[in-house]
């Protein structure tokens, strides 16, 4: 063993100190349950107990000569099983991706969208200046801050795919809609919105997250507003759980525990069309990294006719998209490795759940799902709705 | 161990729609975004690898525009030596003609043995800067390149030709090669990495001559593409269309 590599192993494994509960990781029983529940962890050289082992053995700098570690999408499945509680996704293998973009071990598909959130505020490369664009062909206004100039109740933090994703559009404007239908006091940053950066962070570059935090968080600071509701629960775990850090600290919810608070109002809009079978996919964001388990179905179940069916995997053990942690922007190199999709895996789940509706409440989700229907057989009929396109669907 | 010197400039950002000025000569700068041009970056990138590969120190220079110190401090987290930002009235916009003055101005007092640069850019009205730089320093040119050995007092260069060719040529140094592509793709560095480069690297600040605009073009005017009614949809079934297409290229005297 050389002084070289028990260094860096000695740097990386005190690094994992300073994550809340992260001496947990003293206390790794090497059972190896994260390495089996990881969705791609039978295509990693490093999955999170082998890297405990080898930091163990004082060798880990063997890491940074490969690439695998990239697989991880930041789902919680592993986190959520260890039986020790270490805090293997924001800890372990968050760090793990820091030391490799560090050393410039990056795959290049990554490289743009960091790029693109660094000079644009978004990972996919679109004009800010065009980031409330969306809301344009709507027929009542969607107040920005800037212009509105009064407070307001409800600070609406789009996000990134929310406010560019054309397919995830339709379900913003579905937002805006049901806001606009309540009466409910909201307003939009717009131009002056920048990425929450959070996946940007869980894929190691937390340099940039802090600075798209401290562009959003002078944003927050210029304007009044009770709370800030957004759509995406990468954004929510961000302001919620990693802001505070950065000392911006504002409260925040999901809009489906903000909906929810208010179905005895929403109910009355709804109404029937006819009987169909909906399963929930719980996003990892929501669910797992979040708790938020019932407020979705809570919303689902008030739809008239709705019955609501469970996938084998459900709430804790649900699977991931495939988006997270920067896998919206590795695409092409999850391939490379394994020639699988995990959307294709959920869709199928779907299928088996014989529902007629996936529904999802995270705007990494409809296009990566409507994907997979068109190559999983037996899902072309499946119709992948968020939670909001189906309210104003039944609202009319 | 060579002296490089690597000459790049910020361009116009196509991600924004662009304006004309109020004259209709040329682009409204004041809503203009710039970005480094694509093929300077790559040129960055193959002096970094030159210098990690053979050592050598690589000097980058710039004239002062919007977005150009963060430019230079990327480039100093990449691993350049010296950052250098040529102090004139850039803001805007001026000729390849008297950017290539001020270039040659500032590249020669750092003696280099190779010059690079991205062969092409969006803005280049009046050619590419590397021909021009070398005319202006008396030294060899070779564009199109993608690839660079150093050897005592020669390089040699792969240089591309259309059609998947590749030429391997040798140039006298020092030199001016326009940069078609890095041996690598620019590299990615951590945000962190460039953070600590503005609070430890400096910027120095070229003064230069009065801009020398001679040789060059003034445009006299610039407008977006004019949307024409010239496309004719055929219609009718496939024996119609067929006849149709004919009678057309027949009068074309196409057939």
């Amino acid at each position: 063993m050389t002084a070289a590599n028990l260094g860096f192993t000695t740097e990386f494994y005190e690094s994992l100190f300073e994550v809340a509960d992260g001496e947990n990781i003293k206390t790794c029983l090497q059972c190896a349950d994260c390495s089996g529940v990881c969705p791609f962890g039978y295509l990693m050289d490093f999955p999170p107990g082998r890297m405990i082992a080898w930091m163990r053995a004082g060798i880990l700098d063997e890491m940074l000569d490969t690439d695998s570690v990239w697989m991880c999408v930041s789902c919680y499945a592993c986190t959520e099983v260890c039986p020790k509680n270490i805090p293997l996704t924001p800890g372990l293998m968050t760090r793990a991706k820091e030391e490799l973009l560090l050393a410039g071990n990056i795959p290049a598909e990554l490289q743009s969208a960091l790029e693109f959130s660094q000079r644009y505020g978004n990972p996919l490369g679109e004009s800010p200046r065009k980031r409330a664009a969306w809301a344009e062909d709507l027929d009542f206004e969607v107040p920005i801050m800037r212009k509105a100039k009064r407070p307001v109740d409800v600070l609406w933090f789009v996000g990134d795919y929310a406010s560019y994703h054309p397919r995830v559009q339709e379900t913003t404007k579905a937002f805006a809609k049901l806001l606009h239908k309540l009466g409910i006091d909201f307003g939009i940053l717009g131009p002056e919105e920048n990425s929450d950066g959070d996946s940007q962070r869980l894929a190691g570059e937390r340099g940039l997250f802090e600075m798209l935090a401290e562009k959003n968080g002078k944003a927050f600071g210029k304007y009044e507003f009770g709370e800030i509701i957004t759509t995406d629960p990468h954004a929510y775990n961000a302001i919620k759980n990693e802001y505070p850090q950065l000392g911006i600290e504002y409260p925040v919810r999901h809009y489906t525990e903000f909906l929810a608070e208010r179905i005895e109002e929403i109910k009355p809009l709804l109404k029937g069309k006819g009987d169909v079978k909906i399963t929930y996919h719980d996003p990892c964001y929501l669910g797992r990294a979040n708790g938020i388990y019932d407020a979705p179905r809570t919303l689902l179940e008030a739809i008239p006719g709705v019955e609501l069916v469970e996938m084998s995997h459900n709430k804790t053990t649900s699977l991931c998209c495939g988006g997270g942690g920067g896998g919206m922007w590795l695409d092409g190199f999850q391939w490379e490795k394994g020639e699988v999709r995990l959307s294709d895996w959920r869709v199928k789940e779907a299928v088996t759940s014989e529902a007629e509706v996936m529904a999802v409440a995270c705007p990494y989700e409809p296009p990566r799902f409507e994907d997979s229907t068109k190559t999983v057989s037996g899902a072309d009929t499946l119709v992948i709705s968020d939670i909001l396109e189906l309210l104003i669907e039944a609202i009319g | 161990m060579a002296n490089i010197v690597a000459i790049v400039k910020m361009v116009p950002d196509l991600v924004e729609e662009l304006e004309i000025n109020d004259e209709g000569t040329g682009l409204d700068r004041d809503w203009l975004r710039l970005i480094i041009n694509e093929f300077d970056n790559h040129a960055i990138e193959q002096a970094i690898l030159l210098k990690e590969r053979e050592g050598g120190e690589v000097t980058v220079i710039a004239p002062e525009t919007e977005g150009v110190e963060d430019m230079l401090f990327t480039t100093a987290a990449k691993g350049a030596d010296r950052m250098i930002k040529l102090a004139g009235d850039f803001e805007e916009g001026v000729n390849n003609h008297a950017l290539a003055h001020a270039f040659a101005e500032t590249a020669k007092n750092h003696q280099p043995d190779l010059i690079l640069t991205g062969v092409q850019a969006n803005d280049d009205l009046d050619g590419p800067v590397g021909p021009l730089v070398a005319e202006y320093l008396g030294m060899p040119y070779i564009g199109y390149i993608s690839g660079v050995t150093l050897e005592e007092g020669r390089a040699i260069v792969r240089k591309e030709y259309p059609g998947g060719l590749i030429g391997e040529m040798e140039v006298t140094l020092p030199a001016v090669l326009g940069i078609q592509a890095g041996e690598e793709p620019p590299r990615y560095v951590a945000i962190s990495k460039v953070r600590q480069m503005m609070k430890t690297a400096e910027i120095a600040e070229a003064e230069i001559s009065e801009l020398d605009f001679s040789g060059g073009i003034s445009a006299k005017r610039m407008y977006l593409p004019e949307a024409a009614e010239r496309a004719e949809m055929i219609e009718g079934d496939e024996e119609e269309i067929a006849a149709k297409l004919i009678s057309i290229f027949k009068e074309a005297g196409a057939l």
